[in-house]
């Protein structure tokens, strides 16, 4: 596993810094630590230079059509980024689609930028216009910082992704038997030293999809919702979800609205 | 102008329109609409191909908030039990040694790994048990195994007084469904996921006097 080591070096620095070498340090949970590891880098969250870099991106003419996003309509009208956020994924009259901010900002940067939406979506990440998204989504999930999740369900086919979420949260398959539930579905629950959100309900501010995208300290990058989820396939021994697939939007749908009422600490520092 | 309007309009109406449709469709809709959106939304990647979405009826039963029906647990429970194959020779027992980094190794079956054969995975013991009290990063999804062999009165495996309790353990390795139906434990045997030898390592590690986990 590869947040042991990280774990340790957390607790190292909070132990060095804070606290004397008693039984109380050890029995701190990884969240406290994580938590206190974030309260010392406050003022210095790498997130915040792919910030920079995305809010650049936004208002930078680009692509085959030199056009700038700063026409992109994210769900509260043209160019309105703040809260945006914080109100996705959600449904798009235009595309006729409930559309998450990935898949969102790939149809604008088609739309209005003139790029191939599929090329970047086969893209890896981090990888070309990928590492755009990244950068992009960073900037715009900050905008929201301190928001609470306010995603809209108005929309028949925002309560039908909901019920579709719903279901691919609890479908269980692959070698292992593995479905989202099975470790998200509980409160209390750890793999290894890691805290397991449960998510089929709120579970609280800054915690599970108010907390991305989130830079992962442990590679040293910038994930997106959509890295996220892709990574927690993985895990469950699943085959490869497509980047902005419905599967991947119908369960951002199902956490988001879980967790109305919850605090958006997005970008967020991660192990 | 006007046409942007009557443009808004028609698509305004549209959308009333298919969201009128929309509005309804039943569970049984919905569970449909999910394993097409399922089916599409992934793709093969190495080792990890759509074949892994093809349900058993374990599985599907076992992929909602709530838990099957008794009967339905019980069959799954029967046919789980059913698969069991017992190991050659009536060996049970292997090394602890062998069995704690299988417990602590948590590789195995994604799409970044290149072989899905029992030698390229661990057990994953750790992610959801505590074990050997020493390894302090354990996880807590399933219960506690500290002293597994030695709280259920273990003391020399091949005690046919043993017996019970060391034909349990091997069964619930090779499928967990045999004892809890939607049991959240991977069937390390019945998947393929360790192979025999591996298996009786584990065990040694749960069950052998000697092993740490029994101090």
């Amino acid at each position: 596993m590869s947040l042991t080591p990280w774990i340790a070096a957390t607790l190292a620095v909070a132990l060095a810094l804070a606290m004397p070498a008693s039984a109380v340090a050890q029995q701190k949970t990884t969240a406290q630590s994580i938590a206190e590891y974030r309260q010392m880098l406050e003022d210095g969250n790498p997130a915040e230079l792919f910030e920079a870099k995305g809010e650049d991106l936004w208002k930078t003419p680009r692509g085959p059509k030199k056009a700038t996003l700063q026409a992109c309509d994210l769900g509260l009208g043209p160019g309105v980024v703040k809260g945006a956020w914080v109100q996705l994924p959600r449904f798009f009259s235009d595309t006729g689609r409930v559309q998450d901010l990935e898949s969102r900002l790939l149809t604008c940067m088609q739309n209005l930028q003139g790029f191939n939406a599929a090329e970047i979506a086969k893209t890896g990440f981090d990888k070309g216009e990928q590492a755009t998204l990244a950068a992009l989504s960073a900037w715009i999930s900050a905008q929201s910082k301190g928001q609470k999740m306010a995603l809209p369900q108005a929309h028949a086919d925002e309560r039908r992704f909901y019920e579709l979420g719903k279901r691919a949260f609890f479908f269980r398959g692959g070698p292992m038997d593995f479905s989202c539930a099975s470790c998200h579905g509980e409160d209390d629950r750890r793999i290894r030293l890691q805290d397991l959100p449960n998510l089929t309900k709120n579970p609280g501010d800054g915690i599970g999809f108010a907390a991305w995208p989130a830079y992962r300290v442990s590679s040293g990058e910038m994930w997106s919702m959509q890295r996220r989820l892709n990574d927690c396939f993985r895990q469950q021994r699943f085959p490869y979800p497509g980047f902005a697939s419905d599967v991947t939007i119908a369960l951002g749908v199902y956490m988001g609205v879980n967790a109305r009422g919850a605090e958006s600490i997005a970008p967020a520092l991660k192990r | 102008m006007q046409n942007t309007h009557r443009l808004a309009a028609a698509a305004l109406f549209v959308a009333v329109i298919v969201a009128g449709c929309a509005s309804t469709p039943s569970p049984a809709e919905l569970d449909q609409q999910a394993q097409a959106m399922i089916r599409a939304s992934f793709r093969d990647q190495g080792i990890a191909t759509v074949v892994r979405l093809t349900q058993d009826q374990g599985q599907q039963a076992c992929s909602a908030p709530t838990t099957p029906p008794d009967a339905v647990a019980r069959q799954i429970e029967a046919d789980a039990m059913a698969t069991v194959r017992w190991p050659q020779g009536g060996q049970y027992i292997g090394d602890w040694r062998v069995g704690e980094a299988l417990a602590q190794n948590g590789r195995g079956m994604t799409w970044t790994d290149r072989s899905a054969a029992p030698s390229a995975n661990g057990a994953q013991c750790y992610n959801c048990h505590q074990i050997d009290k020493k390894e302090i990063s354990f996880g807590t999804i399933g219960p506690s195994l500290w002293n597994y062999g030695k709280l259920r009165g273990v003391k020399d495996v091949a005690d046919p007084a043993s017996a019970a309790i060391v034909q349990y353990t091997w069964a619930k390795l090779w499928n967990s469904k045999a004892y809890a139906a939607c049991s959240n434990m991977p069937r390390f045997g019945h998947a393929k996921l360790l192979d025999e030898q591996q298996l009786r390592d584990v065990m040694a590690l749960l069950l052998d006097p000697k092993s740490p986990v029994n101090q």
